[in-house]
């Protein structure tokens, strides 16, 4: 049986290797794909926000100080870019050549007003052709003015329950951490970079339609007409089904190294250590072989079978996040994301590239492997059907 | 049948409700070509397929070589060689290639490439050995695809109508093969709906239909069965009906009928009685202008079993 099998995959391979389209299908176009998304929505992507700010201070006073020592611990964190202007007529026409998204206009006396208990207004001039960084810019303001407000009530509080010492009031209530701040994180948590986010992503979706190949020729046989001579021969049957199938599993890693190794050299994408990407890439071609070969026992022809295939895989591959992060999804959709073999690869990849160990990876490829046993415990409890000579 | 290649005996076949192959039995000896004759849907391919071990019998039995032969069984199909209706290549490989890939999957070893270049060889495909089948003309993938089912020397050679659609040249090139083949000792069974073709090839015939074979022989065997008598159709220099009389009398003549300048007459042989019958019409002082014979063929033999024609 071994020797038989070994023949047939053989054929099967130097066929493959011969037909243009299906290299075109395996390495060309997801390498191509994940090439072109990387230098289209990857630089998008890896830019973190940040708008253009100026202040005008005529004030100089205590208020007017916070307000651009608040500006500078934002600019500190990456989300504005100050720019220094001398007068409030400057501040504006940066604003009007869209060169800053808000101009802050702080007026002479406004740290006094504020004191005094008096009506007093920072001025922001926002650009309505930026709206994001305008709306960012107002926001700004808008937390200052609640927070100096905030301290003003308190203080008028103190002062009314008999406190007397205004100064030290001022100072205790500015030194007083706010108790609600925001922190910068990533929607990929553990690091999963655009770079190799798609080129996973890509992989994971096209390694199910590379390995659909393999299982179609058994279809195929069927429709040449070999099927029956190969049925005629002293082999059996159980060996023309081995033969195809480790034709299709050495296919579907071999296309997925060769996109491994490429993407790693040529876009600088990381998988993670050798032995975990190996060992995810073989669970995934084993699932993705239960899975064509489950679909293939109940198409009439290989024309249905590729086209069932391919809307399977699509919808797995929506939802399974190898085109966007699963994390931008939530609810019902959320949950049924992890009911397909492309989640757990994914979320495989995505620990992997973060440096977690086999250990952290084995749930990821227990999840994969047992939609590999399921599914193809139904294809090979139907393979009598598949491997017949009409 | 002392030296039987295969034997068959009460092969049935049955989907749901449809009879396909009813009690079908006979055997064929090494050196012989057996032809299974009848028209489109008789069940001639469900029959072989049964002895290819393609299908599973829903009764009798089928020995090749002494092996009983069933989908499971690889001692029966090692002796089988099958040239499927369909062509059956691989068409991103070379003849080579798939020469090579059905021979190694029936066992050859050691002596392949020199069995591959013999059957290139036989198929006349030797030039054209390392190129794609994909790039070969419909003839030539028609040779290959025979080249195929003798890679392994079967004892037994199964052709499925292996000549439809097939140009006529290439056709004569099929048929002078399994001539050769028959000759050269190995067992033929040749399926088709085309009666000169089992006229041509076949030692023996049986003629199928609707499942049952209905008749089984040689074709004088055949023809003599249904008592079908050869005809001789005579233009002669004047009025036929002045030999009638004459012609009628010679013996081994069944009747003669005149028609103007036409003399039909249907006797046991035509090869016998024309002589007699040219000296009759001589005597009568008249010339014979053209004479033509028509034998009772398988066509005839057909029909008059089954009341139809084998293209029907």
């Amino acid at each position: 049986m071994i020797g038989a099998a070994f023949t047939i995959t053989a054929k099967d391979l130097k066929e493959r290797f011969r037909d243009r389209s299906a290299i075109m299908l395996a390495i060309v176009v997801p390498l191509g794909l994940a090439f072109v998304m990387n230098l289209t929505i990857g630089p998008l992507a890896d830019q973190s926000f940040n708008t253009g700010v100026t202040v005008h201070d005529a004030d100089g006073g205590a208020i007017a100080t916070g307000f651009v020592e608040m500006l500078a611990d934002v600019e500190a964190a990456g989300f504005v870019d100050v720019k220094d202007v001398t007068t409030a007529a400057e501040a504006r026409g940066l604003v009007d050549d869209h060169s800053v998204s808000t101009a802050y206009l702080l007026p002479e006396g406004l740290s006094d007003a504020v004191a005094a208990n008096e009506e007093a207004a920072i001025i922001v001039v926002a650009d309505p052709d930026q709206p994001i960084g305008s709306q960012v810019g107002t926001a700004l303001a808008d937390g200052f003015v609640w927070e100096v407000n905030a301290v003003r009530l308190s203080i008028g509080t103190a002062l009314a329950l008999g406190g007397d010492d205004l100064e030290a009031l001022i100072v205790a209530a500015g030194d007083e951490p706010s108790p609600i701040s925001l922190a910068s994180a990533t929607t990929e948590g553990r690091g999963f970079d655009f770079s190799t986010f798609y080129a996973t992503g890509i992989a994971v979706f096209f390694m199910f339609f590379t390995v659909q190949f393999g299982v179609l020729s058994i279809i195929d046989e069927r429709e040449n007409g070999t099927m029956p001579r190969l049925l005629v021969a002293p082999i059996s049957r159980q060996s023309i089904l081995v033969g195809k199938l480790v034709a299709s599993f050495l296919v579907g890693m071999a296309s997925t190294i060769v996109l491994w190794l490429a993407t790693t050299l040529l876009m600088g994408a990381e998988w993670g250590g050798s032995l975990i990407v190996i060992l995810l890439i073989a669970a995934g071609v084993t699932a993705a072989m239960g899975l064509t070969a489950a679909i293939a026992t109940f198409a009439k022809n290989a024309e249905q079978a590729g086209a069932i295939t391919a809307f399977v895989v699509v919808v797995f591959g929506v939802l399974g996040g190898t085109f966007f992060p699963v994390s931008r999804i939530s609810g019902a959709f959320a949950a049924i994301s992890r009911v397909t073999p492309h989640f757990w690869l994914m979320e495989g990849f995505q620990r992997s590239s973060a440096g977690e160990g086999i250990v952290d990876i084995l749930p990821a490829i227990g999840a994969i492997l047992a939609f590999a046993i399921v599914l193809g415990s139904i294809g090979l409890f139907r393979a009598r059907d598949l491997v017949r000579h009409q | 049948m002392a030296d039987a290649v295969l034997e068959c005996s009460g092969l049935h076949k049955v989907y749901g409700d449809l009879v396909a192959v009813d009690d079908v039995g006979f055997s064929i000896a090494a050196g012989e070509t057996y032809g299974l004759l009848g028209p489109n849907g008789a069940g001639k391919t469900t029959t072989i397929s049964m002895i290819a071990g393609l299908l599973d019998n829903d009764g009798g039995t089928a020995v090749v070589s002494g092996n009983v032969i069933t989908t499971k069984s690889t001692a029966a199909k090692a002796a089988i060689g099958l040239v499927p209706q369909d062509l059956a290549i691989y068409p991103d490989l070379t003849a080579r290639e798939n020469l090579q890939f059905f021979g190694k999957l029936y066992g050859i070893k050691g002596t392949l490439n020199e069995r591959v270049d013999e059957i290139l060889d036989i198929i006349e495909l030797s030039d054209r050995a390392d190129d794609l089948t994909k790039e070969y003309s419909g003839g030539m993938k028609r040779r290959l695809n025979i080249g195929i089912g003798l890679i392994h020397k079967p004892d037994l050679l199964i052709l499925d109508e292996p000549t439809v659609g097939v140009d006529p040249q290439s056709r004569n090139a099929i048929l002078e093969n399994v001539e050769r083949l028959g000759a050269e000792g190995m067992a033929v069974l040749y399926t088709t709906h085309y009666m000169e073709e089992a006229e041509r090839l076949c030692d023996r015939v049986g003629i199928i239909d609707e499942g049952s074979i209905i008749a089984e022989g040689t074709r004088r065997d055949l023809v003599a069965m249904v008592g079908e008598r050869d005809r001789l159709h005579l233009e002669l220099s004047g009025d036929a009906s002045v030999v009638e009389g004459s012609v009628s009398a010679i013996d081994g003549v069944d009747s003669c009928s005149a028609a103007g300048s036409a003399l039909e007459v249907v006797a046991v042989s035509a090869s016998r009685a024309l002589p007699e019958v040219i000296l009759a019409v001589n005597d009568a002082g008249l010339d014979v202008h053209s004479v033509q014979i028509t034998e009772p063929d398988l066509e005839s033999v057909f029909l008059h079993l089954t009341g139809k024609a084998l293209r029907e």
